[in-house]
């Protein structure tokens, strides 16, 4: 089975069925699966803020949410986290590429990644990585993990986790 | 007509939808003029009022109205697109547009110079846009509950705020309360 539609099989046992993306290339085949996924409402949002404003209004409208970015975008979400899904404890599965990891390709992407895992500590946003492809078999106790304590939870997904990115 | 005027003629309106109201002194105007648990405040996080309605009416079929100002939505104009291409009939986003940032002492926004959000929102993709004054609020907002269609009201009032107190209720017991609203 395909590493996407096994986090895609584990998205739709845990009941979740809208997810929000901004795309990243290691998340391309993911991003994919959850846009043919029949039972998933996928709407791609423009920023990952107003993704996770989207995803707000749908757990109160009585869907599990989830929400499909990029590290960098914890630079541009942390008010977010803080004021809106942390304050109202609202559950939010974030399915996250780390890129600037381990054969990264991209020097500037390193520049966030060496951020990321502190600044989600400071938020005390429980934190998963995903470094080798057996690692998502944690994935479904973690989206049972979040939707039990109403928690934002971070699953990291680096470049050898998905096979490499790009020729590298 | 400033903000809280309008809220107060429209109250009678939004008491039977499910409303997500803006950040700051909105949602604290539409507090003291009439708090229903269908009411969802935003204590924080600007610029989600249009994205957090958004998400609840594509998640049930209820009516949804946001009520969001031009400040907010100039922080968060890739709301526009996404409304625009995804639109739901239960789903109305009603700007008020005072052409200021009132919550944090009434500076300018651009909409109130060269910025027409109603364009902004035409150009979005958003089909029915309609632009009105204060004065014209409560038909406007009641013709498109009534229609089939989604719709963006901009509506264009004075800048200005009510001295009203700052909410106070915790953060769970306004979503806890909405929540169940929304479930009935």
């Amino acid at each position: 089975m395909s590493i996407d539609k096994k986090i895609v099989d584990d998205m739709v046992a845990n009941d979740i069925s809208f997810v929000t993306t901004v795309p990243c290339k290691q998340l391309a085949g993911v991003i994919e699966e959850v846009d043919q996924r029949e039972g998933i409402f996928h709407i791609p949002s423009n920023k990952e803020d107003e993704g996770m404003g989207l995803c707000a209004g749908a757990f109160m409208g009585g869907k599990r949410p989830a929400i499909i970015m990029q590290n960098t975008a914890i630079g541009v979400t942390i008010n977010t986290l803080a004021t809106l899904i942390q304050y109202y404890r609202m559950p939010l599965p974030m399915l996250i590429s780390y890129r600037g990891e381990l054969r990264e390709p991209v020097a500037c992407q390193v520049e966030m990644a060496v951020h990321t895992k502190a600044l989600l500590n400071q938020m005390n946003i429980p934190t998963y990585h995903f470094h080798k492809q057996s690692d998502v078999e944690e994935l479904d106790m973690i989206l049972k993990y979040t939707f039990m304590c109403n928690k934002p939870v971070a699953i990291l997904t680096d470049a050898n986790f998905w096979g490499g990115y790009g020729d590298q | 007509m400033i903000r809280s005027e309008i809220l107060k003629e429209i109250a009678p309106i939004l008491r039977d939808e499910l409303v997500v109201c803006n950040i700051g002194i909105p949602s604290q105007e539409l507090h003291a003029i009439d708090d229903q648990p269908s009411n969802f405040y935003m204590l924080g996080t600007m610029g989600l009022a249009s994205s957090i309605g958004f998400g609840l009416a594509l998640a049930q079929d209820k009516n949804v109205i946001s009520i969001d100002g031009d400040g907010s939505v100039l922080t968060n104009l890739g709301t526009l697109p996404t409304i625009g291409n995804n639109a739901v009939p239960n789903y109305t986003l009603l700007i008020i547009d005072n052409g200021s940032y009132g919550s944090t002492g009434d500076q300018p926004t651009y909409a109130g110079q060269g910025t027409d959000l109603a364009a902004v929102a035409s150009a979005c993709g958003c089909d029915n846009v309609v632009e009105c004054q204060a004065e014209e609020t409560g038909d406007v907002l009641k013709a498109a509950l009534a229609s089939d269609k989604m719709t963006i009201i901009v509506c264009k009032c004075e800048s200005g705020n009510a001295k009203m107190p700052v909410i106070t209720m915790d953060p769970v017991v306004i979503r806890d309360r909405f929540m169940t609203e929304v479930a009935k």
